[in-house]
């Protein structure tokens, strides 16, 4: 060994191109392995859009339907419910569902296309519980003067009948509306909208 | 692992702190033995410089372990190990599991390297005499690993539960029957049931994900460990530790890193181009690397017309299909003809004697009437023998030389019909059974233990030329 | 050692040449392009039509059939005819016990079918297209019918009425210096298609098949180029690395 004819800058170029390329094929190598733990085809076949027929809910009831293995929840308000909703502004934190990404026709007061039928993820935004249906208004032990709404048994979230969630409240945001669409006045898909988002 | 004599560790708070790298490395060598680790085994082990094309296998037999661990562990995401839903989880990962083909391809492509790639390896220690006083140890551990590979791959094939998984473990779990006493029993314990069954499938997934590769990584933790011991051998199989400078470096030594880290890497790109060209364009590998049978899914009640082991174990296959009754006639002269070899040859008049009772008991359980154990027992026995006789080489070898570039016409003749016969057994192995074949496969089988029985002779009468002092390149 | 791989090779294959006339089936060879889009196309439709109704092909999604380029609307318009979704599997509703009891053994499963029929003697492709066209009239058969590539097929000839009626028939061939009779098939009654036309349906049948049986099987080979390619170009890097390196060891 000797270093007599040994160019210090070609070695470094090399080692250092070498380096380069090996941790670029590396990183690719790396993908498919990263991919293959993402939702594959059959949990993407299960999460498919869900087709609800809404002619058969009765006003003032809730139907839960599975969206990705998610509960959402349709619920048909009464004129009753859309007053106690309007009337509620000021308990809640964020009104106009301002603060969160959610589709462009649930940053309103009624969160919904039309005013008459809620649809929204049944997780609480907290830490995923699923909040339990309170609809009558009637003292509760967690509010005396409770509206009608929804409560979360983990850690005491409310959300009033739109969805919203109350002040001074653990879960950070209103409960997320999916992504829905009417395919006609009494039919609607979940998990598409109009714009495809 | 040598213990290299420490600089005096010095705790001060805040060391000398050049640059942030060299500042954690500090930190964590003076708790953790991180640069006498990287100097032991790397930067100052120093091997033979004259490696040739046979010394890049070792490297690639860890690399192809370290991707079917990798996929494996991707694998047994998506996996279901249980005979209801098993064949449909591999379609599953074939189809829809993004990348899922990929990394299966992967993982059924690196099975059948991993045997190319130590088989080249072992054949390698055969030419250049690795195995040979001080490395018998080197060796042991790389049986070890060999066996313990060969039942990984076998516990591995199941999985599936295709046609083939499900009548190859058939055919090999009953093989155990045919132990004396104890074999019925033997075999339906070693199922959990009375035909292969989802017991069988769920113990077999215990063993080939995770005891296995935990018994696969020690063993082959130790093999390093005793290489780096004694050091490398080489082409020459001269011992490079002979002739050291004045540092105590031997003049005939590299570091490993950087030079066979360089080479290596050479070897292991090389190796990647073949190995995604099998995995890209021929996962089949024409029905030798998956098995055509093998996408029907088991059915207890119906073999398939032709079944044969993955390429890797037809050699013995063929071994065990080759003992018949009429054959142990054959056998039992062959016994007794080595048993007088030695008694004639051997200075030591009682090894001899010793020889010739040992030889007479076994050719009265081969031949002996109402004594005699089946051929079927006899199969099995030389099949196991067949693989275990690797673990004598140490010491059936007695030449004066350890490379073949030494050895005389003998050994290297030997050598060569050795790897033919290992080659035409593998092959007849593959294929159904025919009277041609089955001969063929008897005289194999003769001359594969001859090789080893009779090292200690052939070795000994063969010419061989002196060793030079030093390698050559 | 060049010489002794040399007669290695030689040793190996004498062996293999001397076996490799055993007993094997003649297959013909199936003229397929599994990059030809509208040959898959018809053959998807050709399944879901003949063959989806007592098979099952239940590890293949419908919607899996962007791949050969149909929209999932197109899917949904064309080749679904039952209630399934198009990102459903393509399973059956037959209960395989019942037509076991019809046919003597279950119809099997048709997803990976063109891999499993693989033989040393052709791929599944060759095996399927010849099995298809191997049909012929056998009165002592429950169904009537037999086949030359499947001895005893429980499976009817579901196509009869497209390829017609095949007889198996003597033939009078030219062997080595003399002439020998062999059984051949024969088209009796001629079906709907002419014999050009049936075996291009049947072409277009297996190329789907084989198509379904690894719908990755083209994807992979392109992404197997880059991979290639990148390797090379690595080669040429470490290559150069090792060599500048080795310039030191003398």
């Amino acid at each position: 060994m000797s270093e007599r004819d040994t160019d210090q800058g070609k070695r470094q170029f090399l080692v250092a191109a070498t380096t380069v390329a090996g941790g670029v094929a590396a990183g690719a190598a790396a993908v498919p392995f990263v991919a293959s733990m993402l939702p594959s085809e059959r949990a993407k076949a299960a999460g498919a859009p869900v087709e609800v027929d809404l002619s058969t809910l009765a006003p003032g009831e809730r139907v839960t339907v599975e969206w990705q293995g998610k509960p959402v929840w349709i619920v048909r308000r009464t004129r009753e419910m859309l007053d106690t909703i309007r009337g509620n502004d000021g308990n809640v934190a964020d009104p106009q569902s301002k603060k969160k990404m959610q589709p462009a026709y649930a940053t309103n007061e009624m969160r919904a296309i039309k005013d008459e039928f809620l649809v929204v993820v049944g997780i609480c935004t907290h830490l995923g519980c699923s909040p339990v249906g309170k609809f009558a208004k009637q003292a509760e032990a967690f509010d005396p003067s409770w509206q009608g709404g929804f409560y979360c048994p983990c850690h005491g979230s409310l959300f009033d009948l739109a969805g919203r969630v109350y002040k001074n409240k653990p879960a950070p945001d209103n409960l997320v509306v999916p992504p829905h669409k009417y395919l006609s006045d009494m039919r609607i898909l979940i998990g598409e909208d109009t714009k495809g988002a | 692992m040598a213990a290299t004599p420490k600089e005096p560790v010095q705790f001060s708070g805040a060391g000398p702190l050049n640059t942030p790298i060299s500042g954690v490395l500090t930190w964590v060598d003076q708790r953790f033995p991180l640069m006498s680790l990287w100097r032991d085994h790397l930067s100052e082990y120093y091997a033979p410089k004259n490696f040739n094309f046979w010394y890049f296998f070792g490297g690639l037999a860890m690399l192809v372990l370290a991707i079917q661990i990798v996929t494996g562990i991707f694998l047994v995401m998506h996996y279901k190990p249980s005979a209801a839903e098993a064949f449909a989880s591999v379609e599953y990962i074939m189809r829809d599991v993004p990348a899922g083909w990929f990394i299966r391809y992967m993982h059924s492509t690196g099975a059948s390297a991993f045997f190319i790639v130590v088989y080249l390896h072992m054949f390698r220690g055969l030419m250049y005499g690795s195995y040979r006083q001080p490395r018998e140890l080197i060796w042991i551990f790389g049986m070890l690993i060999y066996l313990c590979l060969m039942a990984e791959a076998f516990f591995g094939y199941l999985l599936p539960w295709g046609q083939m998984s499900f009548w190859g473990a058939q055919v090999i779990i009953n093989l155990f029957d045919a132990l004396p006493l104890i074999g019925p029993d033997l075999s339906t314990w070693i199922r959990g049931d009375f035909v292969i069954s989802d017991a069988t499938l769920n113990r077999f997934f215990a063993f080939h994900v995770i005891a296995l590769p935990l018994v696969l990584l020690g063993l082959v933790a130790a093999h390093i460990m005793a290489l780096h011991e004694v050091g490398s051998n080489n082409p020459d199989g001269v011992e490079i530790k002979k002739h050291k400078d004045a540092q105590g470096r031997p003049l005939d030594g590299i570091p490993f890193h950087p030079y066979y880290t360089v080479k290596d890497i050479v070897g292991v790109v090389v190796f990647l181009f073949l190995f995604f060209l099998v995995v890209f364009f021929m996962p089949e590998m024409g029905g030798y690397f998956l098995e055509f049978n093998n996408f029907i899914p088991a059915d207890s009640l119906k073999t398939p017309p032709h079944i044969a082991p993955v390429w890797y174990f037809t050699p013995y296959y063929s071994i065990l299909r080759a003992i018949t009754e009429d054959f142990m006639l054959v056998l039992a002269i062959g016994v007794a003809a080595y048993a007088v070899l030695i008694r004639l040859t051997v200075r030591d008049r009682r090894i001899g004697t010793a020889a010739m009772a040992v030889a007479l008991v076994v050719i009265v359980l081969m031949k002996g009437g109402p004594l005699a154990i089946e051929a079927k027992v006899w199969g099995v026995a030389m099949m196991g023998a067949a693989t275990l006789i690797f673990f004598l080489l140490p010491w059936l070898d007695r030449s004066p030389v350890k490379s073949i570039r030494y050895k005389g016409w003998l050994f290297k003749t030997a050598l060569t019909i050795f790897v033919i016969v290992f080659l035409v057994l593998g092959y007849y192995g593959t294929q159904t059974v025919t009277p041609a074949g089955t001969i063929i496969s008897q005289i194999g089988t003769l001359i594969y233990f001859a090789f080893f029985l009779l090292m200690p002779w052939y070795s000994v009468l063969d010419k061989t030329r002196p060793e030079p002092d030093r390698v050559t390149m | 050692m060049i010489k002794i791989n040399k007669l290695i090779a030689f040793l190996l294959f004498v062996p293999a040449l001397a076996l490799a006339a055993g007993d094997h089936i003649k297959l013909d060879r199936a003229p397929i392009n599994e990059e030809d889009q509208a040959s898959l196309q018809r053959g998807a439709r050709h399944f879901v039509n003949y063959c989806l109704n007592c098979h099952s092909a239940g590890y293949m999604r419908y919607n899996r059939l962007q791949d050969i380029g149909l929209t999932d609307q197109q899917i949904r318009d064309n080749l679904i005819f039952t209630g399934a979704k198009v990102g459903d599997l393509m399973k059956i509703a037959m209960d395989p016990h019942e037509s076991k009891n019809w046919f003597g053994v279950a119809p099997p499963e048709l997803s990976v079918i063109a891999r499993s029929r693989a033989s040393a003697d052709g791929s599944g492709a060759d095996w399927l297209y010849t099995y298809l066209r191997g049909f012929y009239r056998d009165a002592d058969r429950p169904s009537g019918w037999n086949n030359t590539v499947f001895a005893n097929v429980g499976m009817p000839h579901v196509l009869w009425e497209l390829q017609g009626e095949q007889v198996l028939a003597e033939r009078k061939v030219r062997g080595e210096g003399y002439m020998k009779t062999e059984m051949a098939l024969k088209l009796d009654k001629p079906g709907k298609l002419s014999p050009v036309e049936y075996d291009q349906m049947v072409a277009d049948l297996v190329n789907y098949l084989v198509f379904m049986g690894e719908p990755v099987r083209t994807d992979r080979k392109t992404i197997g180029m880059f991979v290639l390619i990148a390797l090379g170009l690595l080669f040429v890097l470490v290559y150069a690395l090792k060599k500048e390196y080795w310039k030191d060891v003398h």
